[in-house]
C-alpha cells in the first residue's frame, strides 16, 4: 500500500519537474545563446589579436577575360583568369580554381604550368598558396574547332569555381595574452581604475543620499504630493540619449545657459567647458587645488538621474512603517532628530544597504551616460567607456575584449558579496 | 547659548530665504528680459534677517493687513537699499524690476511665515529647535529638488522652440515668443519629421519594444510560474543564476554579439535587434514575476489541479488573470527598458532607414544639425515615455520597485 502511494506521487513529481524544465527551456536557450554564449565568445577573444578589419573574411578575387577575337577559326585567342587575394594580412593556403572549357575550344597553350592542368575539358589550378596582397594570371591560349556552337561556346558561361582555406584567427586556435599585458601594463590602467571607483563610489553613494532626503522630504504629506512624487521620477523614465543631450546644452561653454548665466551675474569671467575640462583650480583659503571638473559633472549626472531609483524604494518602505511607533517617540519626548535616527535610519539601513551594493554593481558597469556627455574624454574613462574605446575607437576588439574580461571579473566579485549579504536581508 | 534662541533661528532663516529668492528672481528676471543683471547678495543679507525678525517679534498680532504692510515694507528696504534702481536698469523695464522686487518679498515672507509659524523669540527646546531646522530645510529643499529635477527638462522643450539665430544672439532668452505662427515655432519638429526620417524611427522604436515586450512575456510568463510554483530541479541554482544573469551589462556582450551577428549577417538588422533585446528583459522579467507568483496563494492551484486543470491551464486561467496588474508592470518596464535602449541599437543599426529613436537622436550629433534639432529629437523621444508614464504611473512605480535596480 505505502509503496503504491510512494509511487505515484514519485510519477507526479516527475510530471512536475518535466513541464517545469519545458517552462523554462526556453528562457535557458534564449539565454545560453544571446548572453553565456557571448560571455564565453568575449573570454575567446580576449586571448586573441583581433582588430575589426579581421571580422571581413580573406577572399579570393578571380575575374575571367577574354583577349582576341574567338570568332575566328585559326586565329588564337586568350582565355585569362587574374585572381588576387584580397586580405592584406592573411595568406590563402590550398587555393584550387576549377573552372570548364567548352567543347567548342582546342587549347593550345596553359600558363603557368607548374600549377595548371587541363582534365578532358576541365581546369584545374592547383596554386598551393597564394600570401597575402599577391596577385597572378591563369592564360589560356585557345582556338576553335569544328564542334564549335555560337551559344553555347562562350567561355564565360561557367563561373570559375574556386576553393581555399584560410587561417581565420577567429577560428583558429592560436592564443596569446598580448591583449592583457596591453590593457594592465599601460600606464593609464590605474588611472582607469581610479576614475572607476570615483565615479562608482560617489555616483551610488551621492544619489542614495539624494534619494534618501528626497524621501524624507516627500513622506511629509502636502498637496500635490503625488504630483511631486511623479515628477521626480522623470529623470530616471527619460531615455538616457535625451536628458544626456539635454545636460550637454544645458552646460554648453558657448551656447549654454548656465555658463552665459554665471557670466551675466559675475560669477566667472570666461565660460567654463564642464564637459570638456579635466581639472579646474579652485582656491581655498589660499590653497589651490585641482578640483576634477568633469569627472565631477559626471558624476553629478549619475546622481541626477538615478536619486529617484533610490527615493521611490527608501519612500515605499517608510511608508510601511507603522506611524504609531513615532507617536509613541514623541510621548516620550524624542526630537525629530533623535526620531530619525533611532527609528527610521535602523528601519532603513537594510534597504539602504541592499540599494547601495545593487547600485554600486550598476553604476560600475554604467556606458552609455559618460560616453553621451564627454565621450571618455577629459579624466572620465571608466573601464566600460575603455571597451568601447579599444575595440571599437583604436578598432582592437582583442584588447577591447579583455577589458571586458576585466569588468566581469568585477562584477563577479561584487554579485557574490551582494548574494552573500543579501541572504541575510529579505529584500 | 544665543543659538537657543528663536530671534536667532529667524535672522538665520531670512537671511537664507532672502538669497535664495534673490538668486531665484535675478535669474527668473535674466531669462525673462534678456537684459543683464548682476547678482546683488549684499543688501538681502541685512533685510532678509531684518524680515526675520520683524516676523518672529510681531507673531501675536499676524492677519491678513499685518502681512501685506510687512511685504510692502520689504519692498521698500529693497528699492532704498538699492538707491532706487537694484538691478541697474534702464527705465523701461522698471516697472517689471518692481515686480521681481514685489515678488521676492512676497516669498521671503512667505517662506518665513512656513518656516517661523509658533516659533517663540525666546529660548527654545532642543524639540522646536529641530522641528524648525525640518521645516525650513523640509521647504527649500522642496523647492530645490524639484527645480533640479525640471531644468534640464525645461532646457530640452525650450530649445527645441527656438532657431538658430535667436539661440546665437542670446542664449539666454528661454521664454517662448507664442505669437509666433506654429509653423516658425515648430520647425524644427517638422524638419526631423520630413527630412531626418523620424517618423521612420518613430515606428522602428515601436515595433521592436512592442515585440519585445511581447517575446519576454512570452517567454517569461511560464518560466516565471515553473520557478514559483513547479519542483524544478536545482530551482536554487536558477534563481541564483537568473540573478547573475540580470546584473551582466550589455557592454561586456557587446564585442562577442558584434562579431557574432556581423558574421551571420543579422547585425545591421530590426530582427537583430529583436533577438538580443529579449534576452537581456527575460531574466528581469522572470525574477519580478517569480515574486508575484509566489505571494499568488498556492491553494488555489491545487483546487484547480483537483478540478482536473492542467498545469498550461491553470496558466492561463489562473494565474495570468490574478496577476494582470503585475504583467502590465512588468510589460510597461520592459517597454520602458528597450525604448531607452542606447548602446546596441548605436552599434548594430548603420542603415538609416532601420534607425530606432536613440539611434536617430544620435545621428543629429554632429556640428552640423543645430542644437534645437537635436533637442527636438530627445523631445520626440521623450514624450510617448511620458505619456505611458503619466497614464500608467501606478504600474509603472510598482514596475521599479520590482525589478528598478536594472539600468
Amino acid at each position: 500500500m505505502t509503496n503504491i502511494i510512494k509511487k505515484s506521487k514519485n510519477t507526479l513529481l516527475e510530471k512536475e519537474k518535466k513541464l517545469g524544465l519545458i517552462l523554462l527551456l526556453p528562457t535557458i536557450l534564449i539565454v545560453l545563446s544571446v548572453v553565456i554564449f557571448p560571455l564565453l565568445a568575449n573570454f575567446w577573444i580576449s586571448f586573441k589579436p583581433v582588430s575589426l578589419g579581421d571580422l571581413r573574411p580573406p577572399k579570393l578575387i578571380v575575374k575571367e577575360r577574354i583577349k582576341g577575337k574567338l570568332s575566328d577559326k585559326n586565329q588564337i585567342a586568350e582565355i585569362q583568369y587574374r585572381y588576387r587575394n584580397s586580405s592584406i594580412k592573411y595568406d590563402l593556403e590550398n587555393v584550387i580554381i576549377k573552372d570548364i572549357i567548352p567543347n567548342g575550344f582546342t587549347v593550345k597553350d596553359l600558363q603557368p604550368t607548374q600549377f595548371c592542368r587541363l582534365k578532358l575539358k576541365e581546369l584545374i589550378c592547383n596554386l598551393n598558396n597564394v600570401s597575402s596582397r599577391s596577385s597572378g594570371k591563369i592564360i589560356l591560349k585557345v582556338h576553335k574547332n569544328d564542334q564549335w556552337q555560337e551559344e553555347l561556346d562562350n567561355p564565360k558561361k561557367t563561373k570559375p569555381f574556386v576553393t581555399f582555406s584560410s587561417k581565420n584567427v577567429l577560428t583558429s586556435f592560436e592564443f596569446n595574452t598580448e591583449n592583457f599585458k596591453k590593457v594592465f601594463s599601460a600606464s593609464e590602467f590605474f588611472e582607469v581604475l581610479k576614475v572607476s571607483f570615483y565615479y562608482t563610489i560617489f555616483g551610488t553613494a551621492g544619489a542614495l543620499l539624494v534619494g534618501l532626503i528626497a524621501a524624507q522630504i516627500l513622506q511629509k504629506s502636502f498637496r500635490g504630493r503625488s504630483i511631486v512624487r511623479g515628477l521626480l521620477l522623470f529623470p530616471y523614465v527619460s531615455p538616457v540619449i535625451a536628458v544626456a543631450f539635454a545636460w550637454v546644452i544645458l552646460f554648453d561653454p558657448y551656447s549654454g545657459i548656465v555658463n552665459s548665466m554665471l557670466v551675466q551675474m559675475n560669477v566667472i569671467d570666461k565660460p567654463i567647458n564642464f564637459f570638456g575640462q579635466k581639472y579646474t583650480d579652485i582656491i581655498i583659503f589660499g590653497y589651490v587645488f585641482k578640483f576634477p571638473l568633469a569627472l565631477s559633472m559626471v558624476i553629478a549626472f549619475e546622481i541626477w538621474r538615478y536619486f529617484p531609483l533610490s527615493f521611490l524604494f527608501i519612500l515605499a518602505r517608510m511608508q510601511s512603517f507603522p506611524e504609531e511607533v513615532y507617536d509613541a517617540a514623541k510621548i516620550d519626548g524624542a526630537s525629530p532628530l533623535q526620531q530619525f535616527y533611532y527609528i527610521s535610519l535602523p528601519f532603513l539601513i537594510g534597504i539602504m544597504s541592499i540599494l547601495f551594493l545593487l547600485r554600486f554593481i550598476w553604476t560600475f558597469n554604467k556606458f552609455d551616460d559618460i560616453f553621451l556627455l564627454t565621450g571618455g574624454n577629459a579624466g572620465t574613462r571608466t573601464f566600460t567607456v575603455n571597451v568601447y574605446e579599444q575595440a571599437f575607437a583604436i578598432s582592437n576588439l582583442g584588447a577591447g575584449a579583455a577589458v571586458a574580461v576585466v569588468i566581469f571579473i568585477f562584477l563577479l566579485t561584487f554579485s557574490l558579496l551582494f548574494m552573500r549579504y543579501s541572504k541575510k536581508e529579505t529584500f | 547659548m544665543f543659538w537657543k534662541y528663536g530671534l536667532f533661528f529667524s535672522i538665520l532663516s531670512g537671511g537664507i530665504w532672502g538669497i535664495f529668492w534673490q538668486i531665484f528672481f535675478t535669474v527668473i528676471g535674466i531669462l525673462t528680459l534678456g537684459i543683464p543683471l548682476s547678482l546683488e547678495l549684499s543688501q538681502i543679507m541685512i533685510i532678509g534677517p531684518l524680515a526675520g525678525i520683524l516676523y518672529i517679534k510681531s507673531q501675536k498680532f499676524l492677519s491678513i493687513k499685518f502681512h501685506l504692510t510687512a511685504i510692502i515694507i520689504i519692498t521698500f528696504l529693497i528699492f532704498i537699499s538699492h538707491l532706487g534702481n537694484p538691478y541697474q536698469v534702464e527705465d523701461e523695464n522698471r516697472l517689471i524690476i518692481f515686480m521681481l522686487i514685489l515678488l521676492t518679498s512676497f516669498f521671503i515672507w512667505g517662506s518665513l511665515n512656513h518656516s517661523l509659524y509658533n516659533l517663540s523669540p525666546g529660548e527654545l527646546s532642543k524639540y522646536d529647535v529641530e522641528s524648525f531646522f525640518i521645516k525650513f530645510t523640509w521647504g527649500l529643499g522642496l523647492i530645490i529638488l524639484i527645480l533640479i529635477t525640471l531644468i534640464p527638462f525645461y532646457i530640452m522643450i525650450i530649445t527645441s522652440l527656438k532657431n538658430q539665430q535667436s539661440l546665437i544672439l542670446n542664449p539666454l532668452d528661454i521664454s517662448v515668443n507664442l505669437n509666433t505662427d506654429f509653423k516658425t515655432l515648430f520647425n524644427s519638429y517638422i524638419e526631423l519629421f520630413t527630412n531626418f526620417n523620424f517618423h521612420l524611427f518613430l515606428i522602428n522604436s515601436f515595433i521592436v519594444s512592442c515585440t519585445t515586450v511581447i517575446i519576454t512575456l512570452f517567454f517569461s510568463i511560464p518560466g516565471a510560474y515553473a520557478l514559483a510554483r513547479l519542483r524544478v530541479p536545482n530551482k536554487k541554482i536558477f534563481s541564483g543564476t537568473v540573478i547573475l544573469i540580470y546584473l551582466i551589462p550589455s557592454i561586456v556582450l557587446i564585442i562577442p554579439l558584434y562579431v557574432i551577428f556581423s558574421s551571420i549577417g543579422l547585425r545591421n538588422s530590426l530582427f537583430g535587434l529583436i533577438l538580443v533585446y529579449p534576452a537581456t528583459t527575460i531574466p528581469v522579467a522572470l525574477y519580478m514575476l517569480r515574486g508575484y507568483f509566489s505571494a499568488l496563494s498556492s491553494e488555489i492551484d491545487d483546487a484547480a489541479l483537483m478540478d482536473g486543470l492542467s498545469r498550461i491551464q491553470i496558466i492561463l486561467k489562473i494565474a495570468i488573470p490574478l496577476s494582470k496588474p503585475a504583467i502590465v508592470s512588468v510589460g510597461l518596464y520592459v517597454f520602458m527598458i528597450a525604448w531607452n535602449e542606447f548602446l546596441i541599437a548605436f552599434m548594430f543599426l548603420d542603415d538609416p532607414s532601420i534607425f530606432t529613436l536613440s539611434r536617430g537622436i544620435m545621428s543629429l550629433n554632429s556640428s552640423e544639425i543645430p542644437q534645437q534639432h537635436l533637442m527636438a529629437g530627445a523631445v520626440i523621444a521623450t514624450i510617448p515615455i511620458m505619456i505611458i508614464f503619466l497614464y500608467l504611473e501606478k504600474f509603472l512605480i510598482s514596475g521599479l520597485s520590482a525589478g528598478g535596480v536594472k539600468g
